[in-house]
């Protein structure tokens, strides 16, 4: 196999070179980078949303109520007479938060988990194994119902209730990953260099996982939105009149059978294109981190 | 080590499970707020009879107290009394879980009918048309939201096209629920020999069951494709073409069986969105399931029913999970021997 | 010899062949040809990206998609090859040319009995009868010498040993009486006795056929035992073909003759090696190899004394399960516990270089596991320089001050390298966690200091393993081990992954490095000839026990055990097979 030259990387700071990398990750596949662009959009609106919308998404106006798509509104108005357009604008903060949030806690308590019963086994793993086969013997949708049931309709609880169902993903993920690279060479290598368990398992072995699990977190965003969207569709999330697509798409269902799309159609196009993102993301931010996709 | 000791030692590992189960849900469920006696006692009722309602439910025990009760009742069958309905917990559960299970069982078959055979060929024909249908399906599919995909099929089909049935539960008024052999509308209607119900109960059945189906098609056809892909490429398969075999002997007994173990999986966890699935798809088409029995105790706290509905779906899935375990023992000879 | 006929069975003219890559569209092969006739065996002999598998494949029909012969033509008994039809190859596969892989355990179906695998080919290409098809593959079976054919058929790959799927391959590859056999690196990956059993097979039963065969392998003292003509290629091009007799005597082509010089054989010395080295690294052998007698003293550094390792086997008396006791109570369970390494004693001397030598499964890894202390003895005595390190337990060796004295060498440098850490990194690592505290400069120039010890060109520092080869690997790894100067290097079959070429060059390496540095080495290895090498003594591992010791030379040519001699007796190599009296090996 012929080995390729390569710019002399020392010279290359080590920002310079993660920006050199993540244009030849985007420019090698077309669907990354429309990934990125729309995820960048969304992120935007995030941030952004409640400024640039035309419309506050609390006002209501009932003299307008239920009009379909026009210029004045983009997306309509649903049956208070608040506009669509804003409302599915702003909801964006609301989902991205909620969704990144439980994400976030996953993803770490879940790496700490799973790698640690990976890689020592014995107790751990038992203990942790029943654990998780606890949370797996619900239907992971149910066992978020009943945990916000529970613990009442706020936003940290959703956060809370997705995390829990989503922890499984990643501890599954990192204790296989870890299993199967406990006995390589380069981890008997870091003992002998004088590596202590902790240090081995943070800096040798956890960046050598971390491909893997980021498909799985990517794909668990569009999960974890799909789920609070869910939760809020049967009345046990986001309590109105917060916007939140969710509950938007709950609030237009009862004016799907007679005729008017606008209300639950644009939320529901919106979630869709959220989860499609993240989707489309997962396989990117895999190459991104990679080693061996680096040219 | 023959299966029946392996079945057998599957079966011991569920029981921690199932022990968890009942623990959680039973934590879960006292977390509920509201207070069932003050509903049970009725508006009218003093202090002095809600705390003899309370006593009569056992509610003003301690917690393990209550637990240990709650084990006692569980063994005789005893879910406790549903407060919106009055009926018994258990008789609800009974007759609305063979509506559930024909929504879930028509959506598997539709899933499974399209997602294997689009994976199987989109492995085998890399980089066609069918590949990237494959692909754009997958992706599409797992991005919609299941009660969305199921407010559309209703907006299209039944408000534009009018060619489906008004979204209203399992039968349209005007036919008779068939006599219950099995509960499923479906089989019962045949068996029963009338075509005219089998045909309106299908009628209403094929929408909610291809929205669920849908949002499940996705995964499973992702990991076909995925687990084809990969015993396609195995040594193994480099061996049989070199040794002439056909190829559909190349394809079904040596590719495909290979690659249905991660399948079986999938299938494992493709059961556990689809028993939350349900949870959506029945409100929206007003499917007179477990689903939503659910939420609508969930809304007014009854809790008897809530554990109940808990319970019997978590139990439920460790019992097809157990399922298929036991086919992924037939069709891997191997599992079993790592001790 | 044999009187070839005049017509081949097999002959390939002008063959090109080129693969579509992500950089590009790379040619494997240019213009490749050779014959092959019947009742004999040809060698095709080069070493990896030589396209010798490319070859066989090509031939086959079964090359990867993004392959395709751009040119030439392959004429098999008169049909030709190369652009057939699909169809009609697959009519000819298994039929009448057939193909046995490496790795076998992977190469066979996981879950389809084996028995069932040989009706396969049977029911596909014989007219044989449902009825009997069971007994046929029985009786071949037999004819592979596998013991109890009746049972075996019902038995899964995962139940039988390499050498036991490999005879099932060719059970499989000769069921239909084809007239071609090609044997792609069939012996990789297995025993030095298993190999010599499953060529013995092969060899007997294609000649018993008067079949031709191919055999494809890098190991040329192989070739040498088996084939009547070798065909020597590299880089995509046959380089030499002769009938096996000449190409020793009077070997050709540059590119021949160093890959005998390579080889090692029983009477072969460290200096013939030196003339093989590469172009791109500096000429390593300065000093002459004198016998490094005379670095050793007689201090022992290392003593193992009683040595143990046991693992509990599943079915100990309290692990059984509560069901199991249930439904077959009066099973007893097996044996308790199993000994990889069953009370072994030795003593290594500072400044030794001893070879520990078996097959595997002896214990021999278990060992030198223990010895740098990554697993804990179950019993017995491990005392270097003095102090009781097998006191100390394997989680906290890590901390203690002698970790930087005992090093090892992996055998796979491409997984004992941390993906994610460039050349530099990994060089890095022990001196950032054991040495000296230095700043960047320093740590930077010690770094390109052991970089040109070992024959690292500095640019290459910055490169992650996977744009490595495999012997920049093996270099990178050996200076990882010695950053930290250990008095005790320990090598876990360091070459056997590499290329005999570069197998060469880092021999070289590690025994200069031996003598300049002064440290003691423990070479673990099953490869005899590479063993006498590099080690004043040899200790001869089976069964996890010590079979016998002595001093290299001695003990490779006057062996005293049994099991000794077998293991000498396996290796082919080639001055023994050519006993030819005009023969001289230069």
């Amino acid at each position: 196999m012929a080995v390729i030259e390569q710019p002399d990387e020392r010279t290359e700071t080590a920002l310079a070179a993660w920006w050199r990398h993540f244009r030849y990750v985007v420019s090698e596949n077309p669907v990354t980078l429309f990934a990125f662009c729309l995820f960048g959009m969304f992120v935007f609106l995030a941030f952004f949303g409640p400024w640039i919308v035309p419309f506050d998404p609390l006002a209501s106006d009932t003299s307008s109520a239920l009009q379909p798509p026009s210029w004045k509104h983009w997306f309509g108005t649903d049956n208070l007479g608040r506009d669509v357009f804003s409302r599915v604008v702003v909801a964006t903060r609301l989902d991205f938060m909620i969704a990144f949030s439980a994400v976030a806690i996953s993803f770490v308590v879940g790496s700490v988990l799973g790698c640690l019963s990976g890689y020592y086994g014995g107790w751990t793993d038992r203990i942790v194994g029943r654990s998780i086969d606890t949370i797996m013997a619900f239907p992971l949708f149910v066992l978020a119902m009943g945990i916000v049931a529970a613990l009442g309709n706020t936003v940290e609880n959703i956060v809370y209730a997705t995390a829990i169902i989503n922890l499984p993903f990643y501890t599954r993920v990192a204790r296989a990953e870890v299993n199967i690279r406990r006995h390589a060479g380069f981890v008997d290598a870091a003992k002998l260099a004088g590596n202590s368990d902790a240090r081995l398992l943070t800096f040798h072995l956890f960046p050598n996982i971390l491909p893997p699990m980021m498909v799985q977190v990517s794909l668990n965003l569009g999960w974890a939105i799909l789920n609070a969207a869910g939760l809020s569709f049967i009345g046990l999330g986001v309590r109105p009149p917060a916007p939140e697509w969710g509950i938007m798409v709950a609030e237009g269902a009862t004016f799907i059978v007679s005729g008017q799309w606008w209300l639950a159609l644009f939320p529901g196009a919106a979630l869709m294109l959220a989860v499609f993102c993240f989707n489309l993301l997962g396989d990117g931010l895999r190459d991104l981190i990679d080693p061996q996709r680096r040219t | 080590m023959n299966r029946f000791s392996m079945i057998g030692r599957r079966l011991t590992q569920a029981i921690p499970s199932i022990i968890g189960i009942i623990i959680v849900t039973f934590l879960l469920t006292r977390a509920l707020p509201g207070d069932p006696a003050v509903y049970f006692a009725g508006p009218a009722a003093d202090e002095q009879s809600i705390a003899e309602v309370r006593a009569a439910l056992g509610l003003d025990k301690s917690l393990p107290e209550q637990f240990w009760l709650y084990l006692g009742d569980l063994a005789r069958g005893d879910l406790g009394v549903s407060i919106s309905t009055g009926r018994p917990v258990l008789e609800e559960l009974a007759t609305r879980l063979p509506a559930s299970l024909e929504l879930t069982l028509v959506a598997l078959v539709f899933a499974i009918g399209t997602a294997l055979p689009l994976g199987i060929l989109a492995a085998t024909r890399p980089n066609s048309w069918i590949d990237h249908l494959c692909r754009v399906v997958v992706t599409a599919g797992v991005s919609l939201p299941v009660f969305f995909t199921g407010l559309f099929f209703v907006y299209i089909f039944y408000y534009i096209a009018d060619l489906a049935p008004s979204p209203l539960g399992r039968i349209d008024i005007y036919f008779i629920a068939p006599d219950h052999v099995t509960g499923f509308f479906l089989i019962d209607s045949l068996i029963a020999g009338d075509l005219e119900t089998f045909r309106a109960a299908l009628a209403q059945i094929i929408l909610p069951a291809v929205s669920m189906g849908v949002f499940v098609l996705a995964p499973l056809a992702r990991m076909t494709r995925a687990s084809m892909l990969q015993a396609l490429g195995s040594d193994y398969i480099r061996t049989a073409q070199a040794s002439g075999l056909s190829r559909s002997k190349v394809l079904f007994a040596y590719a495909f069986r290979n690659a249905l173990l991660p399948i079986l999986t999938t299938l494992g966890m493709v059961f556990s969105f689809m028993l939350g699935a349900n949870v959506l798809v029945e409100k929206v088409f007003a499917w007179p399931g477990i689903g939503s029995y659910a939420v609508n105790a969930l809304i007014v706290s009854d809790f008897a029913a809530v554990q109940g509905f808990v319970l019997s779906m978590a139990i439920l899935f460790v019992v097809i999970n157990l399922a298929i375990d036991v086919l992924y023992t037939i069709v891997d000879p191997r599992i079993g021997m790592e001790g | 010899m044999t009187d070839t006929p005049a017509i081949p069975l097999l002959a390939i003219k002008d063959l090109t062949v080129e693969f579509k890559t992500r950089g590009g569209v790379v040619e494997a092969l240019h213009q490749v040809g050779f014959d092959v006739y019947k009742r004999e065996m040809v060698g095709v002999v080069g070493e990896s990206g030589s396209g010798k598998s490319v070859t066989a494949y090509t031939v086959m029909g079964i090359l990867d998609r993004a392959g395709r012969a751009t040119s030439g033509t392959a004429n098999f008994g008169g049909f030709e090859m190369i652009g057939a039809r699909e169809k009609d190859l697959r009519a000819l596969r298994g039929r009448e040319a057939s193909m046995i892989f490496q790795s076998p355990r992977t190469a066979l179906n996981p879950i389809r009995k084996v028995g069932k695998q040989i009706e396969d080919v049977l029911l596909e290409h014989t007219a044989v009868h449902r009825r009997d098809v069971k007994q046929k593959a029985i009786d071949l079976l037999a004819q592979v010498r596998i013991l109890r054919p009746e049972q075996r058929y019902h038995a899964y790959p995962y139940e039988l040993s390499g050498g036991m799927c490999q005879r099932v391959m060719i059970a499989i590859a000769l069921a239909c009486e084809p007239a071609l056999l090609i044997a792609d690196e069939p012996t990789t990956g297995l025993d030095v006795t298993t190999q010599k059993a499953t060529m013995d097979i092969v060899r007997d039963l294609t000649s018993e056929r008067n079949m031709a065969a191919i055999l494809i392998t890098h190991d040329l003292g192989l070739a040498a035992r088996y084939c009547q003509r070798i065909v020597v290629m590299q880089k995509g091009l046959v380089v030499e073909a002769a009938l096996t007799e000449e190409l020793f005597h009077n070997p050709q082509h540059p590119y021949t003759k160093k890959l005998i010089k390579a080889t090692p054989r029983t009477d072969s010395r460290l200096e013939d090696l030196s003339e093989v080295s590469e172009l791109n690294e500096a000429t390593v052998a300065t000093a002459p190899a004198v016998p490094s007698d005379a670095s050793v003293q007689t201090r022992p550094l290392l003593e193992v004394r009683g040595l143990i390792k046991e693992y509990p086997l599943h079915e100990t008396a309290e692990r059984r399960r509560l069901i199991d006791r249930i439904l077959r109570p009066n099973l007893t369970p097996k044996q308790a516990t199993f000994r990889a390494v069953d009370e072994i004693s030795f003593t290594v001397n500072a400044g030794e270089s001893v070879g520990l030598v078996g097959e595997s499964g002896c214990g021999k890894s278990t060992t030198s596991s223990m010895v740098t202390r990554l697993l804990d003895p179950t019993a017995g005595t491990i005392l270097f320089d003095g102090e009781d390190i097998g006191a100390i337990p394997a989680r906290k060796f890590a901390r203690s001050p002698l970790r930087s004295s005992i090093q090892m060498v992996f055998q796979d440098p491409t997984e004992s390298l941390n993906p994610r850490f460039s050349a530099f990194d990994a060089i890095a690592e022990p001196l950032r966690r054991l040495g000296d505290p230095m700043n960047r400069a320093v740590m930077a120039a010690r770094i390109e200091e052991l970089a040109a010890l070992v024959g690292l060109p500095d640019e290459l520092l910055t490169r992650f393993p996977h744009q490595l080869s495999g012997g920049q690997k093996a270099r990178v790894g050996i200076a990882r081990a010695i950053a930290l100067n250990p008095k005790l290097l320990i090598l876990d079959e360091p070459t056997s992954a590499l290329d005999v070429s570069v197998q060469a060059v880092v021999l070289l390496l590690l025994d200069r490095l031996r003598r300049e540095l002064g440290m003691t080495y423990i070479f673990v290895s099953h490869d005899l000839n590479v063993v006498r090498l590099l080690c004043n003594r040899v200790i001869v591992m089976n069964e996890g026990q010590i079979v016998e010791t002595g001093d290299a030379e001695e003990l490779l040519s006057n062996p005293r055990e049994a099991y000794t001699r077998a293991l000498v007796d396996a290796i082919p190599n080639l001055s023994r097979e050519r006993t030819h009296p005009d023969l001289v090996l230069v």
